[in-house]
């Protein structure tokens, strides 16, 4: 790895820690209703709507909030995205989106998963993009916080019936939290070249003209073959381009803050206009892991133990630098099949990458984008080296704990962190206890729950996926890539990340219902235990630690945790990956 | 039944559309009004603006085959390379025979614009970029076709040498990103040379 990469790498976990911590502060007291600017703004909201701020709720009140409120949701993006047409800022003329493909979206967008079946400036109006999807970056982003924060208060109360109220916390996490800090990260992108306007497409005349091939089409508007079969083609030559436009800074800042990466473009964080610069780069990694990185820090600080905090943060560290590394090696070896062609190797895997990013920082975004569970993409991973692309799927594989989403990452690390001093105490002997709250049989199930969850979605769907035509047929890549292809769908859909293999050709109607499915229960079917293991914590008395007591603030519990994680994911996907990336990477570099 | 509709969806529907004016109308039309005020410029696409007409965007990149400009990064984009209104990769994986044939391509136009080339060619100049749009090259990548454009153009390599060092940047705050040649501000430069 260059000195560049190791520097970069070095910069941004130093501006990642420094930021994290600062926020997490005020996250703190945000939650804790304790500033009064903000009790003057809310007041007044909480009346208008009907919401009773003092009064808190059980664990099964705050899930049917929730999955309400998320339902809203999808209703909505659904219906923008069917109705466009009819409805204003649609400069282009956008038709209706298919209802399938609306399903697909309006479920990838409320599940925080922003996988994208569509080309974003080839489908979606500005008002669909607006009011559907920007909205649902900060909803979707917000309900996996206040899940999170509704754990923790499992931890911190004691003898107690609630944890929470569903409303206030979604309230305050998005007013208070997620739209200042967007507001920030949007004029700063916007500094860098982001644009943010509503005008109608622009055309420019090019200096050069520009000579292709269209493939010609028949009265009813698809390709005409000729009489053999073959594709009929028009040769055109054009001396304009047609620029994209909208209101990009506002969402680019909220997708990559809320662990989103639903892209207003169809090459989402590589488009120029996304993210033209590398400061830009930089800064919108940064907002992929600010969050998570400070709800470590809020957790030390609600349990009353900054220590806890480290602790988790240590084990999401050591595994993120791991990863990332080993993407940033991988890719700065050249594809030796172009080398033997005369390209100069000292390059690295340059194809699908910008040259403004080059390898370094297209693949620590890669492995960011993926620990976290965000899924912008500032580089096509389908072309990543065999390893390099592997990392991305580990990353997701893993469970989205390595950092992972806004709130999803830190819960998801606490359920593994519960399994954690579960098997430990299985070695000793003892009752397994975690921040003075006993482990038994009701949250074991639950844990065991939240984390096969998406194992079990990832696999069935890749299986099925892999044994029909209709999902044989969307591979783009031949041989052992193209399974790749179909294991990073569903590895992305049901873990909730959203960046593909985007050779796949995933908006048919079989993908998007299967990735659709995938994508709503890797998202509640997690959500939901979570807060039923939430309620029962809540309800227990508080041990006081004894000699017995296995401390979960050292660098034991932090090696224990790790090696808990890598066993849990290694263990679930080592077939699948065998048959994938590893197959690939034994024919490209072991068998000519 | 009473209680859960009122307790919970009346509260919940009025948040969810309280929510959605304020994070899908306001937040981007706040943002709106100060990017425009502050940086008008950069929200509307860093236009280039040449004899009154719009000749591009200083972030996306054109395509160019002529021998008399620098060539960007090949593009997959469809159904024209650099269309800024459909981005994309080609997706294609690293044992991709498509792979393999489009860079074989693009090394021989290479080789035919320019036979006596002796230089490793540089792996941006041959690879298409992630957006299809990418307005930047390599330094190398500049550098492997100074002496062609030079020559076509009857210029003195140095000069040609010195507009490309006008449009080059480094890394960002020296340690972010990579070095870079715009090279449609370069092509545009070379133009106005005459």
């Amino acid at each position: 790895m260059s000195d560049h990469a190791w520097l970069l790498l070095a910069a941004f976990l130093l501006v990642l820690f420094v930021a994290g911590k600062a926020l997490a502060m005020y996250i703190v007291r945000v939650m804790d209703g304790r500033l009064r600017v903000c009790g003057a703004i809310e007041r007044p909201l909480f009346r208008w709507c009907g919401i009773r701020a003092g009064e808190e709720s059980g664990w099964l009140a705050y899930a049917a909030a929730l999955l309400l409120f998320n339902l809203l949701g999808l209703l909505a993006v659904y219906a923008l995205q069917r109705l466009q047409v009819f409805l204003p800022l649609n400069p282009q003329g956008f038709a209706g989106v298919s209802p399938d493909s609306a399903l697909n979206t309006a479920i990838s967008f409320v599940a925080n998963t922003n996988w994208q079946g569509y080309g974003g400036e080839t489908t979606m109006s500005y008002l669909t993009q607006m009011l559907g999807l920007t909205v649902q970056n900060f909803l979707s982003a917000a309900t996996g916080i206040v899940v999170a924060i509704a754990l923790i208060r499992g931890f911190v109360r004691h003898s107690a019936k609630t944890i929470g109220n569903a409303w206030v916390d979604l309230t305050r996490v998005t007013l208070f939290i997620l739209l200042p800090l967007s507001f920030a990260i949007a004029i700063g992108l916007a500094s860098q070249g982001v644009i943010q306007n509503f005008s109608a497409y622009k055309e420019v005349a090019t200096l050069d003209t520009v000579h292709y091939v269209q493939p010609k089409l028949d009265a009813a508007g698809q390709p005409a073959v000729d009489a053999a079969g073959q594709a009929l083609s028009d040769s055109v030559s054009t001396q304009t381009q047609t620029l994209a436009m909208g209101p990009v800074a506002s969402q680019e800042a909220i997708k990559m803050l809320g662990t989103n990466g639903g892209g207003f473009f169809n090459a989402n964080s590589a488009h120029p206009f996304e993210n033209p610069t590398p400061l830009a780069n930089f800064i919108e990694m940064l907002a992929i892991f600010l969050i998570p990185c400070a709800l470590c820090f809020v957790f030390g600080e609600m349990v009353g133990d900054r220590r806890q905090g480290w602790a988790v943060l240590a084990a999401m560290t050591l595994l993120f630098v791991t990863l990332a590394v080993a993407a940033m090696s991988f890719e700065q070896q050249a594809n030796p099949l172009l080398t033997a062609l005369g390209v100069d190797p000292a390059g690295g895997n340059m194809e699908g990458k910008e040259a403004r990013f080059g390898i370094a920082d297209s693949a620590l975004f890669a492995a960011i984008t993926t620990a976290a569970s965000c899924g912008a993409v500032n580089a096509m991973h389908d072309s990543f080296s065999p390893l390099g692309g592997m990392v991305p799927l580990v990353a997701m594989q893993l469970g989205e704990v390595v950092f992972g989403g806004t709130g999803t990452g830190l819960y998801g690390m606490l359920a593994f962190a519960v399994l954690a001093v579960f098997i430990a105490g299985l070695m000793v002997g003892r009752t397994p206890e975690y921040l003075g709250k006993k482990i038994e049989a009701h949250e074991m199930k639950m844990t065991s729950l939240a984390i096969l969850v998406t194992p079990l979605l990832v696999l069935l769907g890749t299986a099925v996926a892999a044994s029909v035509d209709a999902g044989r047929v969307g591979v783009a890549n031949p041989g052992a890539h193209g399974f790749s292809e179909i294991l990073y769908a569903f590895t992305s859909a049901a873990n909730n990340n959203g960046s593909a293999f985007a050779g796949l050709s995933a908006n048919t109607p079989f993908y998007n219902v299967m990735l659709g499915i995938a994508m709503w229960f890797g998202r509640f079917g997690v959500i939901v235990p979570v807060l039923a293991m939430a309620g029962s914590l809540a309800a227990k008395k508080r041990l006081t630690a004894g000699s017995g007591t296995l401390p979960t603030h050292g660098p034991l519990f932090v090696g224990l945790l790790v090696g808990v994680v890598l066993l849990v994911g290694l263990l679930n996907y080592i077939p699948a990956l065998a048959l994938g990336p590893i197959v690939e990477h034994l024919q490209l570099w072991v068998a000519r | 039944m009473k209680t859960l509709l009122q307790d919970t969806f009346r509260p919940g529907l009025s948040l969810f559309v309280l929510l959605t004016l304020i994070a899908g109308v306001a937040y981007p039309l706040a943002v709106t009004g100060v990017v425009s005020a502050l940086l008008p410029d950069e929200a509307a696409g860093s236009l280039i603006v040449r004899d009154g007409q719009p000749v591009g965007s200083r972030l996306i990149g054109q395509s160019f085959t002529d021998a008399k400009y620098f060539w960007g990064r090949p593009s997959a984009t469809a159904p024209q390379p650099y269309n800024a209104a459909a981005s994309g990769g080609s997706n294609q994986g690293p044992l991709n025979p498509a792979l393999v044939d489009a860079v074989q391509a693009r090394i021989a136009a290479l080789k035919a614009a320019d036979p006596d080339n002796a230089l490793p060619i540089p792996a941006d100049l041959v690879s298409a970029s992630g957006s299809g749009l990418d307005p930047h090259i390599s330094p190398a990548a500049a550098a492997y076709q100074l002496a062609r454009v030079a020559r076509v153009r009857g210029l003195d390599a140095q000069a040609v040498a010195a507009l490309v060092e006008q449009n080059s940047e480094g890394r960002q705050w020296g340690f972010l990103g990579e070095a870079r040649v715009n090279v449609l501000a370069l092509n545009l430069a070379l133009d106005a040379l005459k």
